[in-house]
């Protein structure tokens, strides 16, 4: 067996991947981080207190691999998903008909629903660490960013079920988006938008219009909410997420005392 | 799969026929749940813990709450209509929210408040202690996050398992289901919609709030408090988080989860949802306050002559408060702040004090809008 192990990694595939020994001398654990592009977000010490769960409570790591599980089961429902007004439902209610112990619809709801709640934690521990102190000042706004995102990936992939609870809470949300000072048709100051007597903000061109593709929650919107859920939002998120990654470690670290 | 689960934790089924020490109980949490003193109880007890903090910060009290919560859930798992609101696959996160908020705020406080004796001690933080060691992040970090993650994914496995993913009618535009409820991360701001008209709740407050947060780390100059837990030496901030995060938050997404039914009326938590239920809207404007009750007369008929004592109070509010302020008790912080920093807080701080403001003249003086010009869509 250790025969087995020592052959393959003295074999070439092995060192043409890991150009480090095992990871137990301070100098191959050096390498193992600074030569992995993934670990290399992190440094390569950490302060023993940032690395406590009562203190960071793991609720940053967490979204994250939150983010990771929704992008896998994600990409599994997309195989069976069809964004049309008439399939969209049949496809949900087919793959919990049709699927034993299928559990990717499952992981994906729950897990959306535990990232929302990781990351309002996550933010609430920042704040109470004093964390977004200099000179951390523009990762917590990075984080501020990501937070709308999270919650923008949530709206848009409630709509995707098409079941009552998802038109109608979407309806609900959207609905306030007639309200928007100026741009809205039931907002305040929208009268006011208007050129030689022709209004410019009404129900078929406002901010909701824009939004949902038409003056209802149909299958406009449908398509407009599955693009952004599975595509657009997704690519900022991640991309912010490299972002945040790297200046914690380029602020120093996880903060602490200094 | 779900049922499973509801009948293995008790109740759903027949109604039960409740003693006096169970009715009692029931009937004190569908009065003490009651928006208004819901409110009330969550900032006195807001206050009450900020200000007892040794005593809330031992580990008994938060066992002691735990055990008394779980052992409340059962109790309340018998009762069908509870049973009902809780065991919705959906509501799930939502209790699991309210449970973790609690235990970590609980948490933070306590390494808060041995934070804060060490400090009087001269001696260093527990985070102090600790910061001035360094490990390999190779095994200690990537091991602590991978242990993590497999627990993590065990737990959701199970979950995923024992509850399906609801799945409710075909989407149809014409049959609006009531109560219709935007997301449940939203809820918090659907409750707003009770005092404030949507211009407001759902657009320019939820556009403050993200510009507040992401102006926090450029408003707050206190230097202390940075990576460590502590009260004392960032009271303000710490406070005014608890009550924006812990009160305008997390407790109206859940008042708004377990408490709104039908038409968004108040039903307690073992009350029957039930869709005739009203709720007397008796609410005035202060312009009727204003010309019909103090001067006696009917209301003008120029929208702003009519309206013109709510946007004398609120152009007071806004642009003669920050100045005043800044003159007299704020007078140091405008000069540690600049001017700028100065009135960006107290704008947003103003628009935060507002909430509570409007609501509690509501429940007192049941006050409709301070400024309401329905002509224009503007109603404040
Ligand atoms: C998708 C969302 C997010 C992800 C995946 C994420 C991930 C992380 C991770 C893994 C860390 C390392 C420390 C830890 O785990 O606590 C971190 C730190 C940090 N995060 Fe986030 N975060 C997110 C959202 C946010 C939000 C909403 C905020 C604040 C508004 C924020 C502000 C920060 C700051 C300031 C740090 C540095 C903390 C320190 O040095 O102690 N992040 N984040």
């Amino acid at each position: 067996m250790t025969k087995l192990f020592t052959y393959i990694r003295e074999s070439q595939i092995w060192k043409s991947i890991f150009r480090h020994g095992y990871p137990d001398t301070p100098r191959n654990r050096t390498l193992a981080v600074l030569s992995n592009v993934f670990l290399h977000l992190h440094p390569v010490k950490v302060r023993r207190s940032g690395i406590r769960l009562s203190y960071t409570w793991c609720m940053g790591g967490l979204t994250f691999f939150l983010f990771l599980i929704l992008t896998l089961t994600g990409l599994l429902l997309m195989f069976y998903y069809r964004p049309t007004a008439d399939k969209a439902y049949e496809d949900i209610f087919a793959l919990r008909e049709h699927v034993p112990i299928g559990v990717m619809r499952e992981m994906h709801r729950w897990g959306a629903h535990l990232m929302v709640i990781s990351v309002w934690l996550h933010m609430y521990r920042v704040f109470l660490t004093g964390s977004y102190k200099p000179p951390r000042e523009f990762n917590w706004n990075v984080g501020v960013i990501l937070l709308v995102l999270t919650l923008l990936l949530s709206f848009t992939g409630y709509l995707l079920p098409w079941d009552q609870l998802a038109v109608w809470a979407i309806t609900v949300g959207t609905n306030m988006a007639r309200a928007t000072p100026f741009l809205g048709h039931e907002g305040p100051g929208a009268a006011l938008v208007s050129f030689g007597g022709i209004d410019f903000i009404h129900a078929g061109d406002d901010v909701r219009f824009g939004l949902l593709a038409g003056r209802f929650v149909g299958e406009g919107a449908l398509l407009r909410f599955y693009v952004l859920h599975c595509v657009g939002f997704p690519l900022i998120a991640a991309t912010l997420m490299a972002v945040h990654f790297w200046r914690v470690r380029k602020d120093g670290g996880i903060s602490g005392p200094l | 799969m779900h049922l499973a689960l509801a009948t293995l934790l008790g109740g759903g089924g027949a109604p039960v026929h409740d003693g006096p020490i169970a009715a009692g109980l029931k009937n004190f949490s569908n009065w003490l749940t009651e928006p208004t003193r819901y409110s009330v109880a969550s900032i006195l007890a807001v206050v009450g813990i900020l200000y007892f903090r040794k005593f809330f910060a031992q580990v008994w009290v938060i066992t002691a709450f735990f055990a008394l919560s779980t052992a409340y859930f059962v109790f309340a798992f018998q009762d069908p209509n509870f049973n009902a609101i809780i065991t919705k696959p959906d509501n799930v996160p939502i209790v699991i929210l309210f449970a973790s908020v609690i235990f970590f705020t609980w948490l933070a406080l306590r390494r808060a408040v041995i934070n804060d004796e060490r400090t009087k001690r001269g001696e260093p933080t527990l985070e102090g202690e600790l910061a001035k060691q360094k490990v390999f992040t190779w095994p200690d970090l990537v091991y602590t996050e991978l242990i993590c993650l497999i627990l993590f994914t065990a737990g959701m496995l199970v979950w995923s398992i024992l509850i399906t993913a609801p799945i409710e009618e075909p989407a149809a535009t014409a049959r609006t289901p009531n109560p219709s409820k935007a997301p449940w991360y939203f809820l918090g701001l659907q409750e707003l919609l009770v005092y404030f008209d949507p211009w407001l709740a759902g657009v320019v407050l939820p556009s403050f709030i993200v510009v507040g947060l992401c102006a926090i780390p450029y408003l707050d100059l206190n230097p202390k408090g940075n990576g460590y837990y502590t009260f004392e030496e960032r009271p303000f901030a710490i406070a005014f988080f608890w009550v924006g995060f812990l009160l305008f938050w997390v407790s109206f997404v859940i008042l708004g989860t377990f408490l709104r039914g039908p038409n968004w009326s108040f039903f307690g938590p073992f009350e029957y949802w039930d869709l005739h239920k009203l709720e007397p809207m008796v609410n005035v404007d202060l312009s009727t306050y204003f010309w019909v009750e103090l001067l006696d007369k009917p209301r003008p008929d120029n929208a702003f002559v009519r309206e013109a004592p709510g946007i004398v109070a609120l152009l007071g509010y806004f642009l003669v408060l920050p100045p005043l302020f800044g003159k007299t008790v704020m007078k140091k912080m405008v000069e540690e702040m600049g001017m700028v920093r100065f009135n960006v807080f107290m704008h947003l701080f103003l628009w935060f004090v507002l909430i509570p403001v409007k609501m509690g003249l509501r429940w007192t003086v049941n006050l409709k809008y301070f400024i309401g010009m329905p002509e224009y869509f503007f109603n404040v």
